[in-house]
């Protein structure tokens, strides 16, 4: 209680009229992130819930985790595997100088392979907490709003959507135009259209395409060049593709790829808790099963010569790329995407059907799901608008 | 010969979109977007316009101003295409002209819904830009006629979903500098980017 008890003491000179007035946001934050805030509807109408915005946030990004841990193993099981079959990194940067201070390159031991991944899972996040919270406690002091939760869970997906050896001032740049661009100009949380994380993502990914996608950036071992899942089947079909891994290894994420988004298993973990306490709207993600399932069918069923990626079945597509990552984590964000049950539907199947069109007849992007993602934030508002007309016109019918 | 007609539909809608890929109608796309009912009616006239002008100026460039188009005529050696610009434009006022007309006659409600925005998309760039393109890529009548369906959806498709966003944005709360067309800009900065997920699709 002695927090509480400083906290208290101290809030007089953050209101109005305070000696620190202007950092009213930060203090409220910080109070707000140990306590349950006091203020209550004064209106008469409402439901009386356990769960909050902050809550909700904070559960979202709990559920991020299990992705994370996996993912930061995954980086370095990839990495060792590679190192323990003879090769030498060829340069020796900060990264491998602090894995040799700390342990060992066993591939087979859990605890190395963790420590490896984590050295370059770890700055990117911190560089992303600390830059992009920057921005969000500046709007938020100068703008006089509160800080949000929702930031925490915008850095985690934007930083387990990047490639492991992304340098950190790439993160820097992205974060900021995620936060800046695709949030805050718009007034802050629940007021953008588009999701922040992948507006930066997005950023990154047209600004700097060579740090961003090839074959080179996955694995965290300089001068290593493996390519992911989704490139070795547009290139070389199912055929190659099952040569390369089994779809059991797919699902459970051993291959290369975004740091959080290989473990179709851990995915489904966090995404299972998010649907369960309804906080992810299973509509969405019905609906992207339903789109990619539909289309990667019918994908199936016209076949070609041409192109290897019509053979793709959607099995596959589920744990391939971000697919999975996105449909749980990303097209559910309730703020960018549809708000009418009918449009989460629709929006949701939007996503599904233009994950498999990208991935399928765009070979200039192997991977998908984040411009798909993209692409129904784009429509959301409109879907919403058509099924608010539709019901408005049968009810009127009715009377 | 209906999978071609099927991919250049795509191209022109998705691909190539008028608004998102090569910004052109930017001002009927940023200044009649704040309302949901003033978009779809500006969209509609606008896929119509664009299906009967592209075509129309396709069979005058062939038939009149291209070089040797005028063979028919005994002038083998003439090449008009120097008026390419002032024709194109004065076929499209015409037909936004006549077409007015005609609503106003025979589809009264129709005309009524589109009201302003008839006469103001005679001077949108995107529809000029449509002919042009057509013209550059030297599409026959049939390709012209799908071409100019698909310009113009494209654009429509875009100005509806700016339009339902910028609905969404009221509720939003903007730094006051950026108020109204600044926040505008950003926001179709931001679509644009979403809409690169089709760059690179080569059909």
């Amino acid at each position: 209680m002695a927090l509480r008890k400083f906290l208290d003491r101290i809030e007089p000179h953050f209101v109005k009229g305070g000696r620190f007035e202007k950092w009213f946001a930060l203090y409220e934050a910080v109070d707000t992130i140990f306590y349950s805030p006091g203020k209550v509807t004064g209106t008469t109408a409402h439901v009386r819930d356990g769960i909050d915005l902050k809550r909700i946030m904070i559960t979202v990004w709990l559920c991020v985790f299990p992705a994370m841990f996996f993912g930061m193993y995954n980086v370095g099981l990839q990495a060792n595997s590679f190192l323990a079959e003879g090769h030498a990194p060829a340069m020796l940067d900060w990264h491998q100088r602090l894995i040799s201070a700390l342990v060992g390159h066993d591939p087979a031991s859990i605890w190395d392979n963790f420590v490896y991944g984590a050295v370059y899972f770890v700055p990117i996040y911190v560089v992303t907490f600390i830059v992009g919270g920057f921005w969000e406690v500046l709007f938020a002091t100068v703008r006089r709003h509160e800080i949000n939760e929702g930031f925490f869970v915008t850095s985690i997906l934007f930083a387990l959507i990047l490639p492991p050896t992304i340098p950190l001032w790439q993160v820097a740049l992205g974060i900021s135009f995620g936060v800046v661009m695709g949030k805050e100009v718009f007034g802050g949380t629940g007021k953008n259209f588009l999701n922040p994380a992948l507006a930066g993502r997005a950023f990154l990914f047209f600004a700097y395409p060579a740090y961003m996608s090839g074959d080179a950036v996955w694995t965290a071992v300089d001068g290593f060049s493996g390519a992911t899942p989704l490139s070795v089947a547009a290139s070389g079909g199912m055929q190659a593709l099952q040569g390369h891994l089994t779809w059991m290894d797919a699902f459970l994420g051993f291959m290369q790829g975004s740091v959080g988004e290989t473990s179709t298993l851990a995915i489904l973990i966090g995404g299972a808790v998010l649907l369960i306490m309804r906080i992810a709207s299973y509509r969405i993600v019905g609906g992207v099963l339903l789109g990619m399932i539909a289309m990667s069918l019918t994908f199936n069923l016209i076949g070609s010569d041409t192109n290897p990626m019509f053979a793709v079945p959607a099995y596959w597509h589920l744990v391939l790329g971000g697919f999975a990552f996105g449909m749980m984590f990303m097209a559910t964000d309730p703020v960018s995407a549809a708000m009418t049950d009918t449009g989460k539907w629709v929006f949701g199947i939007l996503v599904g059907v233009m994950v498999v069109l990208i991935r399928v007849v765009n070979p200039a992007y192997p991977e998908g799901m984040m411009l798909a993602i993209l692409f129904a934030n784009l429509f959301a508002p409109f879907i919403d608008h058509i099924v608010v007309q539709a019901n408005i016109k049968r009810r009127l019918a009715r009377v | 010969m209906f999978e071609h007609y099927l991919s250049l539909a795509v191209k022109a809608i998705f691909v190539e979109n008028m608004a998102l890929a090569f910004f052109l109608g930017m001002c009927t796309f940023l200044a009649i977007s704040k309302k949901m009912e003033a978009a779809i009616g500006l969209g509609i006239a606008v896929v119509v316009v664009q299906t009967l002008t592209v075509p129309v100026n396709n069979l005058i460039y062939n038939g009149l101003l291209r070089e040797g188009a005028l063979a028919w005529a005994g002038l083998p050696n003439v090449d008009l295409s120097f008026l390419g610009l002032i024709t194109y434009i004065g076929v499209i006022a015409a037909i936004v002209q006549i077409m007015e007309m005609v609503l106003d006659k025979y589809v009264p409600a129709l005309y009524n819904a589109l009201g302003v925005f008839l006469p103001l998309i005679t001077v949108n760039c995107a529809i000029m830009g449509a002919s042009l393109f057509m013209v550059e890529r030297d599409y026959t009548f049939g390709e012209s006629v799908v071409y100019g369906f698909g310009a113009g959806a494209g654009w429509a498709l875009a100005i509806l979903a700016l339009a339902g966003i910028r609905e969404k944005l009221k509720y939003s709360d903007v730094p006051e500098g950026l108020q109204g067309l600044g926040i505008t800009f950003i926001t179709v900065g931001l679509m644009s980017l979403g809409f690169m997920s089709f760059s690179g699709i080569s059909l």
